[in-house]
C-alpha cells in the first residue's frame, strides 16, 4: 500500500526556480503521468520523489511516512532511467538481481525471483548476456526486470521509452501498462510524449514552468484542458484558438460568427479541436493553405480571419489549397480561456 | 592518396623511429646479453644471478614494489575518487597534486634526503622539540628499516599522481546514472565504489598499474640519493656492471632480466583485471 504524497514541495538550483511550491497525491496504485516538455520540471520532482534530488522545502510522504530524510533504498521505490543504467560489467542476470543481492537475500531467493521477473519481461533466455551484446529494447525489458524484482511500492519512471524507435514504442507501452496493472504497484511515470501519457496513465498531471497546471483523467485532460497551456500541449494537432468578442449575454462573436458562450464581461479566447469541426452551411469561413492526407483523415490547415486554424476532416472529402471552407464548431466541444489569466472560463 | 593506404603512411614515421630508437638497441643489448665475444652463451646471466648480491637486490626491488604500489594505488584511488566529487577548484587540486610529476626522480630522492640526513629538517625539528639532543645519522647500515621507509615515502610523494591522472580521467568516464541506479537499489556508497566505480574502471586501472609496476622496477636515482648502497636494487647493479664494472655483458643480462619481471608483472595485472569475455566497459 503506497499512496504518495506531495505537500508544497518546491526546488531551487542556485537563483533557477525549478519547481514551485508543488502539491500532488498519487493514490495506491494508481498510474501518473508527469507530462510536460523538457525543462519543465517533472524529471526534478521524480527525483526528489525518489531521493536522488532534496527538495528545497516541502515534503514527501511514502505509504503514510514521511520519506525526505530517507535514503532512496529505504523508500520503498525502484526507478528505471531514461538510458536504462544497465551495468555493463554485470550479466543480465546479477543486472536483475543487483538490488535483492543488495539486501544479502539468500541466493535461491534471488535466483528464483530473477528468474519469475526475467519470464514477466520475456529475457529469460539472455540472462546470461552482458548488456553490451543487447539490443535497446531488451536493455529497456533488463532494466524494468530489475525494478520489478525489488518487489517494489512504488515505480519510479524517467522517459523510459524515449530511446526506443516508433515501432518498439508502440508494443513496449502496452506491455508496461500490462505488466505494471499485474504487479499492484503504484507507479510514476515522466514522459514528453503525450500519446505514451494517453495511452498509459490513470491520471496525467501536465506540468509547465515547474508548476502543475492540470491533475486528471486523459479524457478529462484532453477534453476539459483547465488552462490554455493544457490546450496547446495536449493533442495533436492541438487545440484551435481564436479571439471571441462579447455579443450580448451569454453570446460570443467568433469570427464573424455568433456562438452561444459563457456569461463574462470581458472578451475571451474561443478554443476548438481541429477534430470537432464539420463542414456545414454555416460557420467560420476558413481558406485552406495546406491539405495533408493522413490516410484515415485529412488534415487540413487554414485560415480564419488572419488566424492559422487547423480541422481534421473525414478522408472522402475534397479539398484543394485555396478552397473556401465552411466549418460548424461541435457545440458541445466549444472551450473558452480568459485571456489573461490564461485559465478555462465555464 | 589512396584511403587504405593513408593510416599506414601516417603511422610510418613514429614507426621507423622506434624501430631505429627503440628496437635496433634492443636487439643490440640482446646480443650483447646473449654472448661474451664468441657465439651464443648464457655466461652473462650465469654471472649476474651468481653473484651473492644479486638475490638481494632481487628481493630489494620486490619488496620496494609490493610495499609501494598497493599504498599508491589506495592513495590514488582515493584522491581521483575526492576530486571527481569537488565542484569548484577540481583543476586547482589537481595540478597540486601533480606537481611531484614534474620532478626528476633524482630531484626528489635529494628533496627526501634534505629532510633525512643528519643535518636534515626532520633532525632539526626533533631537535628543536627536545625529542633528541644532538642530530641524529638517520640513513644508515644500523637503520634499514628507515631507509626503507625513507625510499618508500619519496616514491609515494613522487610518482602516486601518475596513477592519480590516469584514474581520475577514468573515472570521470562512467556515467553518473549508473551511481543513481546504484543508490536506488540499496548500494552504500563503499558498496557503489566496490561494485560499481572498481569494475568500470579496470582498464584505467590496467594501465596506472601496468605503468606504474613497471617504473617501480626501473628505480634507481631514488634509493642512489637515499640509501647510497644501502639498499641496493636491480637497476643500481645494472648500472654498477656498465660504468664500475664496465662489464656491458652483464650489464645488459640484468636489464633483460628487469625486462623479463616488468613482462611478466604486466601478463599478470592484464589477466587479473581482464574484463569478462562479452562485457562492455
Amino acid at each position: 500500500m503506497a499512496q504518495i504524497e506531495i505537500k508544497n514541495v518546491a526546488k531551487r538550483f542556485g537563483t533557477y526556480q525549478a519547481l514551485h511550491d508543488i502539491n500532488l497525491t498519487i493514490q495506491d496504485q494508481e498510474f501518473m503521468v508527469l507530462l510536460g516538455a523538457s525543462g519543465c520540471g517533472k524529471t526534478t520532482l521524480l527525483r526528489i520523489i525518489a531521493g536522488l534530488e532534496t527538495a528545497t522545502t516541502g515534503e514527501v510522504w511514502i505509504g503514510g511516512r514521511r520519506v525526505d530524510d530517507l535514503a532512496p533504498k529505504d523508500r520503498g521505490i525502484a526507478m528505471v532511467f531514461q538510458n536504462y543504467a544497465v551495468f555493463p560489467h554485470l550479466t543480465v542476470f546479477e543486472n536483475i538481481g543487483f538490488g535483492l543481492r543488495m539486501q544479502k537475500l539468500p541466493n535461491d531467493e534471488v535466483k528464483d525471483r530473477v528468474e519469475r521477473t526475467a519470464e514477466l519481461m520475456h529475457i529469460e533466455q539472455l540472462l546470461k548476456r552482458y548488456s553490451g551484446e543487447l539490443s535497446g529494447g531488451q536493455r529497456q525489458r533488463v532494466a524494468v526486470a530489475r525494478a520489478l524484482a525489488m518487489e517494489p511500492d512504488v515505480i519510479l519512471m524517467d522517459e523510459p521509452l524515449s530511446n526506443l524507435d516508433a515501432l518498439l514504442r508502440m508494443e513496449m507501452r502496452a506491455e508496461l501498462k500490462g505488466v505494471l496493472a499485474a504487479s499492484n504497484t503504484t507507479a510514476i511515470y515522466v514522459t514528453h510524449d503525450q500519446v505514451e501519457a494517453m495511452s498509459m496513465a490513470d491520471r496525467i498531471s501536465v506540468m509547465h514552468q515547474g508548476e502543475i497546471v492540470q491533475a486528471a483523467s486523459p479524457i478529462e485532460v484532453y477534453r476539459n484542458p483547465a488552462a490554455e497551456f493544457v490546450a496547446g500541449f495536449i493533442g495533436n494537432p492541438p487545440m484551435n484558438f481564436l479571439p471571441a468578442a462579447p455579443a450580448g449575454d451569454g453570446k460570443w462573436s467568433v469570427a464573424g460568427q455568433v456562438v452561444d458562450g459563457p456569461s463574462s464581461g470581458k472578451p475571451l479566447k474561443f478554443a476548438i479541436r481541429p477534430e470537432d469541426m464539420r463542414p456545414a452551411d454555416t460557420g467560420l469561413t476558413a481558406t485552406a493553405k495546406v491539405v495533408e492526407p493522413l490516410g484515415a483523415h485529412l488534415l487540413i490547415t487554414c485560415e480564419v480571419q488572419g488566424s492559422m486554424f487547423r480541422a481534421v476532416l473525414d478522408s472522402d472529402m475534397s479539398v484543394k489549397p485555396g478552397d473556401q471552407l465552411t466549418l460548424a464548431p461541435q457545440p458541445d466541444r466549444m472551450r473558452w480561456f480568459d485571456p489573461d489569466t490564461t485559465l478555462a472560463v465555464a | 592518396m589512396n584511403a587504405r593506404l593513408l593510416p599506414y603512411v601516417l603511422i610510418l614515421p613514429v614507426t621507423l623511429f622506434l624501430c631505429l630508437f627503440f628496437l635496433y638497441p634492443f636487439v643490440l643489448v640482446s646480443k650483447q646479453a646473449f654472448s661474451t665475444g664468441a657465439g651464443f652463451t648464457l655466461d652473462n646471466f650465469r654471472e649476474v644471478t651468481g653473484y651473492w648480491k644479486f638475490p638481494i637486490t632481487m628481493r630489494n626491488t620486490l619488496l620496494l614494489a609490493a610495499a609501494v604500489v598497493p599504498i599508491q594505488l589506495a592513495l590514488a584511488l582515493l584522491m581521483a575518487t575526492m576530486v571527481n566529487r569537488m565542484k569548484k577548484g577540481r583543476d586547482l587540486v589537481l595540478y597540486v597534486w601533480t606537481i611531484p610529476l614534474g620532478i626528476s626522480d633524482l630531484a626528489a630522492g635529494i628533496i627526501w634526503l634534505a629532510i633525512f640526513e643528519q643535518s636534515g629538517f626532520l633532525n632539526s625539528m626533533m631537535n628543536g622539540l627536545g625529542i633528541v639532543d644532538k642530530p641524529v645519522n638517520l640513513l644508515t647500515f644500523q637503520n634499514p628499516g628507515i631507509v626503507f621507509l625513507a625510499i618508500m615515502l619519496a616514491e609515494i610523494w613522487r610518482a602516486t599522481a601518475i596513477m592519480l591522472v590516469i584514474l581520475v580521467a577514468g573515472i570521470g568516464l562512467i556515467p553518473k546514472e549508473y551511481y543513481e541506479a546504484a543508490e536506488v537499489f540499496g548500494a552504500s556508497p563503499w558498496k557503489r565504489f566496490l561494485r560499481i566505480t572498481l569494475p568500470l574502471l579496470r582498464p584505467s586501472l590496467q594501465t596506472a598499474l601496468v605503468l606504474r609496476v613497471i617504473l617501480a622496477f626501473e628505480i634507481f636515482a631514488v634509493v642512489a640519493a637515499l640509501g647510497g648502497t644501502l639498499f641496493p636494487v636491480l637497476m643500481g647493479e645494472t648500472y654498477a656492471y656498465q660504468f664500475d664494472l664496465l662489464n656491458s655483458g652483464a650489464a645488459a643480462a640484468l636489464a633483460l632480466i628487469i625486462l623479463a619481471i616488468s613482462i611478466a608483472f604486466t601478463l599478470i595485472i592484464l589477466r587479473v583485471l581482464r574484463v569478462p569475455k562479452g562485457a562492455t566497459i
